[in-house]
């Protein structure tokens, strides 16, 4: 068998494999909820309600995508340069650790200058995170997939011992945890009473100016050169070291952004468990958003509704909530493959 | 400052070297098959995970040992063909479908868990290998407890190694595997399927991937439970690298890299909790990076190590 390339996929193409792709996950999802010995209509009906059955699972599930849009658009931009940058958990508790250090009463400073403030530090956290591995590809050769791979448990472990160190909470009874942040470092809430909190707003805007970045400047047609092919993009006078440290701060500060957002946003503290992969999982938000800075809102949405969907369903349906992992795994899976097959023809000789 | 010195010379010390070397044997060895045929498994993590579980779960419902190795292994070369059917003959990238295939084993694995499993809150025990001393070798000082006084499955990863080493380099399909890596077209030239050929490592590969991850399960701690393989299997691409994609130079890193890490348990204890336990357990996740520096400028990369062949296409 062989590939053609298509000359110009038709619209319905565009959009007949991803749907394709989408029914395919569900399939599967659809045997193992068989397997569990329940019926897949009604456990699919009780993740659309856990999702978005009511104004309560509506909040839920943007308060989860915040997080995943962050992370989404910090792995867009790098892949975009083919830049693998599978570090963004590090960088989202590179940016976390940040918003503690200052925010828990360090800077006595009025919310319009401390958040901003405390936004600029973590990004640069971040940022200054995947430089290291950046620059170790770029310099000697290092690949970069196996070094943000590491530093994800590397980080983890930092976030330990400051933990369990110097930013222990003294009133935390022994639970690994940090103080609290003081109310200027507080991102305030959409709906008051309700968790959706203005993390969201603030990642929206992100994703907007990732979008201009993209699309309207030189930086983003260089990152695109370099992405597509290097050798190309360096023989046009591309500096092509230079662009992947820029993506290389704008994603890790992208990733940071994620930390800030939930620990000033929603949970007020760092915590081990701050992240459950929210880093990995923005690696399937950016591919189902075909690495679209704008595509990645809708993305990160999508798979924050599956998750607190699946939560909402395991508590009365007797599926376990891991299906949602599946889901978003099989999903990435096959929304790679949809797309390989609207731009390729698939030729049985 | 003595103290910490004695334990190099504790037999205790090597025993356990080479016990947390052997799961990574394995599992560098399926890394540096899939490499050497062009191919970059980063579903090496989940294939771990999925493999741990199935090995074990196999000898919880009431197999037999070997029959919980081959389970594993069959599970791996199932993840490896999904990979290779999906980077192979598809093209597609090899990054992001090694992420996926790990996303997938990895939350397959915990949802079966779940479902086969659901109410138990400590994770149970299965009887896992025993050590099986070989009759005066194991005499030896230092040497003997350590490498012939271990499990069966220790001495499988081991002649895994050799096995592996002489498929390569002294069979013409190694020759096939190493080439395909190496120079596609020329293989095909030969009347040899380069698709065919690839996917075969990678399914091959995975499965020893699966294995390494079973023999956690299986010879290390007799239970399965979750987070269990924790970065194992990104040290071993690291592994691959540093042992420039040659079995007898991999093995020698992975023990090294073993030897490194049972140092750093024991040291902890010497130490006694003036230095942060965390940063112990960094030094192995440290010492990769640092090996892939150290070996980054002479590493020669398999040449067609990540890019895909269409047949006919220059």
């Amino acid at each position: 068998m062989r590939l053609e390339p298509k000359s110009a996929p038709s619209l319905a193409a565009t959009l007949a494999y991803p749907a394709g792709a989408i029914l395919a996950t569900m399939a599967i999802a659809a045997i193992l909820v068989l397997a569990a010995g329940a019926s897949p209509l009604s456990v699919f009906a009780l993740v659309a309600k856990g999702a978005a059955g009511s104004q309560f699972a509506l909040l839920e599930t943007l308060t989860r995508a915040t997080p995943l849009i962050f992370t989404g658009l910090a792995v867009a931009v790098a892949f975009r340069a083919k830049l693998w940058n599978i570090g963004a958990e590090a960088q989202l508790y590179a940016g976390a650790i940040v918003t503690v250090v200052l925010g828990t009463g360090a800077l006595p400073l009025p919310a319009i200058v401390l958040i901003p403030l405390i936004m600029l530090a973590a990004m640069t956290a971040g940022a200054l995170l995947l430089l290291g591995p950046a620059f170790l590809k770029t310099r000697l050769g290092v690949d970069e997939v196996v070094t943000t791979l590491l530093l994800n448990f590397i980080m983890l472990l930092v976030v330990s011992m400051l933990l369990e160190g110097v930013l222990k909470d003294p009133m935390g009874l022994g639970w690994p945890q940090s103080e609290r942040v003081i109310a200027e470092a507080k991102l305030p809430r959409i709906v008051s009473g309700k968790r959706l909190h203005y993390g969201f707003v603030i990642a929206v805007i992100a994703a907007l100016w990732v979008w201009v970045i993209m699309k309207k400047t030189a930086l983003g047609y260089e990152m695109r050169a370099v992405g597509h092919n290097p050798a190309a993009a360096r023989f046009a006078g591309i500096p092509v070291n230079t662009v992947l440290m820029k993506t290389a701060l704008l994603s890790g500060g992208l990733a940071a952004l994620a930390g800030f957002s939930e620990v000033s946003g929603l949970k007020g503290n760092l915590t081990l468990d701050l992240s459950p992969g929210f880093g990995y999982t923005g690696i399937v938000v950016a591919m189902l958003a075909m690495l679209n800075p704008l595509g990645v809102i809708a993305a990160a949405i999508f798979v924050a509704g599956i998750f607190v969907g699946a939560d909402a369903m395991s508590r009365t349906a007797d599926v376990p909530s891991y299906i949602a992992n599946v889901m978003t795994a099989t999903a990435l899976l096959t929304m790679v493959t949809a797309i390989m097959l609207t731009r390729y023809r698939i030729r049985w000789r | 400052m003595a103290e910490a010195l004695e334990i190099l010379f504790t037999a205790s010390f090597w025993v356990a070297a080479i016990r947390i070397a052997s799961p990574l044997i394995f599992a560098t060895m399926g890394e540096l098959i899939c490499e050497r045929a062009g191919v970059l498994n980063l579903g090496i993590e989940g294939i771990m995970v999925a493999g741990a579980f199935t090995g074990w779960f196999t000898v919880y419902s009431g197999g037999d040992l070997w029959t919980g190795i081959a389970v594993a292994a069959a599970t791996g070369a199932a993840f490896g063909l999904l990979h290779g059917t999906l980077t192979v003959p598809l093209g597609l990238s090899q990054h992001v479908v090694g992420i996926g295939i790990t996303l997938l084993a990895t939350s397959l694995t915990y949802f079966t868990y779940r479902l086969a499993l659901p109410e138990v809150t400590s994770p149970p025990k299965i009887d896992s290998f025993q050590p099986l001393e070989i009759p005066l070798l194991s005499d030896i000082p230092l040497v003997g407890p350590a490498l012939f006084a271990q499990t069966p499955f220790t001495y499988l990863a081991f002649v895994t190694v050799a096995v592996v080493g002489w498929v390569l380099y002294r069979t013409p399909l190694g020759l096939a595997v190493r080439a395909v890596g190496e120079n596609p077209a020329a293989v095909e030239a030969q009347g040899i399927g380069v698709t065919a050929t690839r996917i075969g490592a990678v399914m091959a590969g995975s499965a020893l991937m699966a294995v390494g991850g079973a023999f956690l399960t299986m010879s290390a701690f007799n239970s399965f439970f979750f987070e269990m393989v924790n970065g194992r299997g990104w040290i071993c691409i690291a592994l691959v690298v540093f042992g420039s994609w040659r079995p007898g130079k991999a093995l020698l890193g992975a023990v090294l890299f073993a030897a490194f890490d049972a140092y750093q348990v024991r040291l902890q204890q010497v130490t006694g909790g003036v230095i942060p336990y965390q940063l112990f357990l960094m030094l192995p996740y440290v010492l990769s990076v640092l090996a892939l520096i150290l070996v980054a400028r002479r590493a020669t990369y398999p040449k067609a190590l990540m890019i895909p062949y269409q047949k006919g296409e220059r």
